[in-house]
């Protein structure tokens, strides 16, 4: 465990019931988070669930109504100074002087975290080769590739050798290769020892990148875990099989609906994508005799299936099971809060979903 | 990168003698980075030297001969197209603290351990940079085309002065309206539909009075006439004193409210 020079101990970032309101819209309601030193916490969640806002108050960009949040053992709003002396910041967009090199803009920054000319020329050189950069240092950023700029982006946040580090949707609008080395680099940032909170709306990404994941939406942490711990929640194991003929996918679905009664385990509620034609069950720990029984059922009702198999919750399971919608697509806020409140049914009990049920 | 290299940011708070160090190398450190940005776009230049150019051209040459003033048409120009163009510098300054606010460059500015005062400081300080070099190019264009300060050099340098303090005064207003509003269009827009009327509704461009009676009531008694008619007067002569303390009423008033208020917009940017 890595362990920081100053006053601080315990965790890298600490956040307790931090609250913030924008007029009538309640962007927090009280998140808890804990990141230890030297991991990364994933905040997932879909546009608008709060992620954003967590990290500005974190950052120090803006002040919470309520709560507390303490990073590397600073107070966000009482000794806000020195919480900037100790973090980096990427936000959604390439927060780079276009006009000016990639060089230049490095150097520039080097020059506000107070290093010398030398040193500020040195980091630079430093971060554009450690970024792939060198190559293109001395041209204006204008010309840079959406991939390029955010490298460029990220390697602004760490000229001053952050101890932790916020990365704000690091790989939203990148195309998949440019995600992919994104990816890299983030992991040998951490590698390094640095604390990372990233928020994300890519399930892929926290399960890729995170040590823990905390999933927020509509500004209440709604479940915390490891990847593993969050995918057990959904129940263990998902059959999913795809139904070539969609005149026929209730049929598949009420087929399989059975198939878990009984068994006193949970799961069983199949979920049904109308567009790809993909059906999947929770089976929990049922796993292969499931698997047997599926097949059984899809064949007594004569449905053709393709691609059936047996397969770990992915991360976007969990967010269906815990929100009810995926995490991409953002529905109508009533339409929504309807649906939730219907299936909530006992799901989880504690205080804050009292609190957002009765809100 | 290792973990073990010397972190810059050191957790002791620094002393106050080594805070004012670092806002003023802060503010220089925007500033350079500022002028860096305006010479590497050639619309900037485009919009910042060759506009007022145009004016001085167009004005001389086309509307000139129709504008009747007791003296030089081009002397009484002058001071006028100045004062404008150091208003019309305030653009700059609204357009860029707005996109920098929308591309996040102001939030990461925020996130850092830099002096707060710096982003605003040294905008205003690289604003009036570029102000001063334009109207001495506006000014040298003026010698050609038969301009000439007839009243001294000294006045001629406080008349240059008084024009980029005004230019100031209205980049503090259009500091707050750029961080206010976020978004340049809208700003651009803004602008346009006030320091247009405010500044050819003045004595910048002909004698007010031939302007009608309504219209003399206000162009008499705003700030912009205040300043270009003691601008008039430090360039070739004339009454200067009221006008010269009306207008450093007026600066020390806009002063006064809008720099607190893009101060203030700055810290909430966002």
């Amino acid at each position: 465990m890595t362990q920081a020079s100053g006053a601080a101990s315990g965790p890298a970032i600490l956040v307790e019931g931090l609250t913030k309101s924008f007029g009538e819209v309640r962007a927090l309601r009280g998140i808890d988070l804990s990141v230890p030193r030297g991991t990364v916490l994933g905040v997932l969640g879909p546009n608008g669930a709060g992620k954003t806002t967590a990290v500005r108050i974190l950052t120090t960009l803006m002040l919470p109504d309520g709560g507390r949040a303490v990073v590397e053992g600073y107070d966000v709003v009482r000794d806000a100074a020195a919480v900037r002396r100790s973090i980096g910041l990427a936000g959604q967009s390439a927060a780079i002087q276009e006009e000016l090199t990639g060089r230049e803009n490095l150097e520039i920054i080097g020059r506000l975290y107070h290093l010398s000319w030398p040193r500020a020329r040195g980091r630079a050189a430093e971060l554009l080769a450690q970024f792939e950069l060198a190559d293109a240092a001395d041209r204006p950023a204008k010309g840079y590739s959406g991939g390029m700029k955010r490298r460029l982006d990220l390697a602004a946040s760490l000229v001053g050798q952050p101890k932790v580090l916020f990365l704000d949707e690091p790989t939203s609008g990148l195309d998949p290769r440019s995600r992919l080395g994104m990816w890299e680099i983030i992991r040998s940032l951490v590698a390094d020892g640095t604390t990372l909170l990233l928020t994300t709306q890519y399930l892929d990404e926290a399960d890729e990148l995170a040590d823990e994941i905390a999933v927020i939406d509509h500004g209440l942490v709604i479940a915390a875990g490891t990847a593993e711990q969050l995918k057990d929640r959904v129940g263990g194991d998902v059959v999913e099989f795809t139904v070539p003929d969609r005149t026929r996918i209730n049929d598949a679905a009420a087929a399989v609906a059975k198939i878990m009664a009984g068994s006193g385990e949970a799961g069983g509620e199949p979920h049904v994508d109308p567009e790809t034609g993909v059906i999947g069950v929770g089976v929990g720990g049922r796993g292969s005799e499931a698997l047997i029984d599926t097949v059984r059922a899809l064949d007594a009702a004569g449905i053709e299936t393709r691609d059936l198999a047996l397969r770990r919750p992915s991360l976007d399971d969990v967010f269906l099971a815990l929100t009810g919608h995926s995490a991409e697509d953002e529905e109508p806020q009533g339409r929504r809060r309807g649906r939730r409140r219907g299936q909530r049914g006992g799901q989880r009990g504690d205080k804050k979903e009292t609190e957002r049920t009765t809100t | 990168m290792t973990a073990v290299a010397a972190r810059p940011g050191s957790v002791a708070p620094p002393s106050l003698r080594l805070r004012f160090g670092w806002a003023v190398t802060d503010t220089l450190t925007i500033t350079r980075r500022n002028l860096l940005v305006w010479m590497r776009v050639p619309a900037y230049l485009m919009f910042t030297v060759i506009q007022p150019v145009m004016f001085v051209l167009l004005f001389r040459y086309v509307f000139g001969g129709a504008i009747h003033v007791p003296g030089n048409y081009v002397n009484f120009l002058m001071p006028g197209i100045i004062g404008q163009t150091a208003a019309f510098a305030s653009f700059g300054t609204a357009i860029s603290l707005a996109q920098e606010l929308k591309k996040g460059v102001i939030d990461r500015l925020r996130s850092m351990p830099m002096a707060r005062s710096a982003v605003l400081a040294g905008r205003l300080v690289a604003d009036a940079g570029r102000m001063l070099a334009t109207i001495l190019i506006i000014v040298a264009v003026g010698y050609a085309v038969g301009f000439r300060f007839t009243n001294g050099v000294l006045a001629a340098i406080v008349m240059v002065v008084l024009a980029t303090v005004f230019g100031l005064s209205i980049c503090c207003i259009a500091a707050y309206t750029g961080l206010a509003i976020g978004d340049e269009e809208s700003v651009q827009a803004f602008g346009l539909t006030w320091l247009f009327p405010i500044t050819f509704l003045s004595s910048a461009f002909v004698p007010i009075a031939t302007m009608p009676g309504w219209l003399q009531a206000f162009a008499n008694n705003q700030p912009v006439t205040f300043i270009i008619n003691a601008m008039r007067a430090l360039a070739m002569g004339g009454p200067l004193e009221a006008n010269m303390w009306k207008s450093v009423a007026c600066l020390i008033a806009i002063f006064v409210v809008f720099l607190p208020l893009a101060v203030r917009a700055y810290r909430r940017a966002g």
